[in-house]
């Protein structure tokens, strides 16, 4: 009896131990990736290739909550990183605030947008994606749109020298990154979490378990968005002057999604490592010849698909099984 | 009369997005997989008719012919390497999207590194020297030979899967791929034959397609596979004769925003397909798509 007891005590104090532990990694998931960073750029000078960086790290975490946590794959989402990047603009060349506060307003246009695209979560699977890229187009040309120049400026791009900081730019762009990993693991370790992946794996099923399926979705949807509308703003704040093409480019979704899908997607660490690891790659040899980079890139991603479906990550801990 | 300009261009142009869509739609049919290589095959098409035309001085009109049996291999030999594999995994559907997006890629780098980035066309008049007169209306030729070559696929198309039994087994496999396993048909080589007929059109419409665009581009891709897409959409997915439903109210409206509000034209097809895709997501003709 004593016995039992006891064990069932050390169980008890088990469970206790283990989420305070898990507490301490997570927060470290958190800060370390955020504190890397920000020291990186004592370390490396080039700034601007640090920044992008960050952005794509924060895009391919959003695209990790959005696809990894719900299967829903948008092809448009560098939508939501032109709509912050012009919230942004807009906020500081018409309310006159300050850029960081700028960057908040980019993210509440990318939620905006978010919220009008919501009914597209009523299509799935390639229906979603394709319409998903149409919604992107839509919103490019209205931005674009020469008849909208009082507003947009149209095609002729925005102009933030007034603002321009770089320091402050980055510092910001740090603490997002930050964010961005604050939110995964959110999503990954709360019921809202285990309830997306709950519809994920069968929406009927989650429905009858007391899962609000719609709302549950466009809540990943709109998180998502705005990680994608905070990237705009700090993006576009940090290079300060930009064309409508500069921050409505397809290649940036797809810099996204090649770079969470290669770390895999439904974890923590692998579109941080997805895209750290390919932006390098890309900075090394796409910059000059982009053509190859594209080939090596397509060439991945079919080798990925074919033969690594859930990423980087799946290697590694596949040979942890296997050697434990 | 700039009204009936646009309706008859509209028309034409409509029959034309009808086939450069027609492939992409047999192949998500039969197999569910949205080819996202479709435009890329489009843009090689091109380009293969470009460089006939420039270093043996074949027409575009022979070049129609000679493109098919290549496209129709490389489509056929796709299927077993690539998309037969993705069918085993958790998520065929979204997998089979990404490869084919990393397809897309590769087929566009190695186009930008073989062809430049530059646009290639013919100019010289390959389809006779005087253009077209229609109710007053004056139209390029090309327009009518696309639109001619469109019906005439949609023809073709229409007897095979109607009237020869490679086409009965194919209409099988599209209703149901595993009923029409019971029933002894093999639906891994009706989905190899079905691709390369995808592919094979989307090859001839790429032919047509440097006069109707202005001429092929190594990146022109992705956008021509997001317009076949809406066009397809707006007629009926998985429907291989609402195609050209969706291709015709695509063009019409591509050419009444051109006439009339030039600013929008960009935009006015990309808010069509949303419309449509929220209002009624089965397209014009189609069946059901949305789930919970």
């Amino acid at each position: 009896m004593s016995k039992a007891y006891a064990r069932l005590q050390s169980l008890s104090q088990l469970t206790v131990a283990r989420p305070k532990l898990r507490l301490t990694g997570d927060a470290l998931l958190v800060v370390v990736p955020a504190l890397g960073f920000f020291l990186a750029q004592f370390v490396y000078s080039n700034q601007l290739f640090l920044i992008t960086m960050m952005m794509y790290v924060v895009l391919a975490q959003g695209i990790n909550i959005i696809y990894g946590f719900t299967g829903y794959l948008p092809f448009g989402y560098v939508g939501f990183f032109g709509a912050g990047a012009y919230g942004t603009a807009l906020s500081i060349t018409f309310l006159h605030v300050p850029a960081v506060v700028g960057v908040l307003f980019g993210g509440v246009a990318a939620v905006l947008v978010g919220i009008l695209l919501s009914p597209l979560l009523r299509l799935s699977g390639a229906y979603f994606s394709i319409a998903s890229l149409a919604a992107f187009e839509a919103l490019y040309y209205v931005i674009s749109n020469p008849q909208l120049s009082a507003v947009t400026n149209g095609p002729y791009g925005v102009n933030l020298a007034s603002v321009y900081n770089a320091n402050a730019a980055y510092v910001t762009g740090a603490v997002l990154v930050g964010v961005a990993m604050l939110s995964v693991v959110f999503v990954r370790r709360s019921h809202f979490g285990m309830a997306l992946r709950a519809i994920r794996a069968d929406p009927l099923s989650a429905r009858m378990a007391g899962v609000n399926v719609v709302r549950e979705r466009a809540l990943a949807w709109l998180i998502s968005a705005a990680l994608a509308g905070l990237a705009g703003g700090v993006y576009g704040w940090a290079i300060s002057v930009f064309y409508p093409d500069a921050v409505f480019n397809l290649s940036v979704s797809v810099f996204a999604i090649v770079f969470a899908l290669f770390g895999g997607v439904g974890t923590i660490l692998g579109p941080l490592l997805g895209a750290v690891v390919l932006y390098s790659l890309y900075n090394a040899i796409g910059v000059s010849q982009p053509q190859y980079f594209e080939l090596i890139y397509g060439v991945l991603i079919v080798l990925i698909v074919l033969f690594l479906p859930n990423g980087l990550l799946s290697l590694l801990r596949r040979r942890r099984s296997h050697g434990g | 009369m700039l009204w009936l300009f646009a309706l008859i261009a509209g028309v034409l142009f409509g029959l034309f997005y009808g086939l450069a869509a027609l492939g992409l739609n047999l192949i998500f049919g039969v197999m569910r997989v949205v080819n996202l290589a479709h435009g890329d095959i489009i843009m090689l098409g091109g380009f293969a008719a470009v460089l006939l035309f420039d270093h043996f001085d074949i027409n575009p009109l022979i070049a129609l012919l000679l493109v098919i049996p290549p496209a129709l291999l490389v489509g056929y030999l796709a299927y077993y390497l690539l998309a037969a594999r993705v069918r085993r995994t958790r998520d065929p559907e979204m997998m089979s999207l990404v490869l084919f997006f990393g397809v897309s890629q590769v087929i566009e780098a190695l186009a930008v590194i073989f062809f430049g980035n530059n646009q290639a066309a013919i100019g010289a008049p390959v389809f006779g020297p005087h253009p077209f007169t229609i109710a007053g209306q004056v139209i390029p030729n090309a327009w009518i030979v696309s639109a001619g070559v469109g019906l005439l696929a949609l023809v073709l198309l229409y007897f095979y899967l109607y009237r020869s039994s490679l086409g009965r087994a194919t209409r099988a496999t599209m209703s149901s791929s595993d009923e029409a396993r019971t029933a002894g048909i093999d639906p891994a080589r009706i989905s190899a034959i079905t691709f390369g007929i995808g592919t094979a059109l989307a090859a001839v419409a790429g032919v047509l397609a440097i006069f109707m665009l202005g001429g092929t581009q190594a990146s022109e891709g992705v956008d021509i596979t997001v317009t076949a897409f809406a066009v397809i959409v707006i007629g009926a997915l998985g429907s291989p004769m609402g195609t050209f439903a969706g291709g015709i109210v695509f063009g019409l409206a591509l050419m009444f925003t051109q006439t009339y509000a030039p600013a929008w034209s960009g935009f006015a097809p990309y808010g069509i397909l949303l419309v449509i895709m929220l209002v009624r997501p089965r397209g014009l003709l189609g069946r059901t798509v949305r789930s919970v």
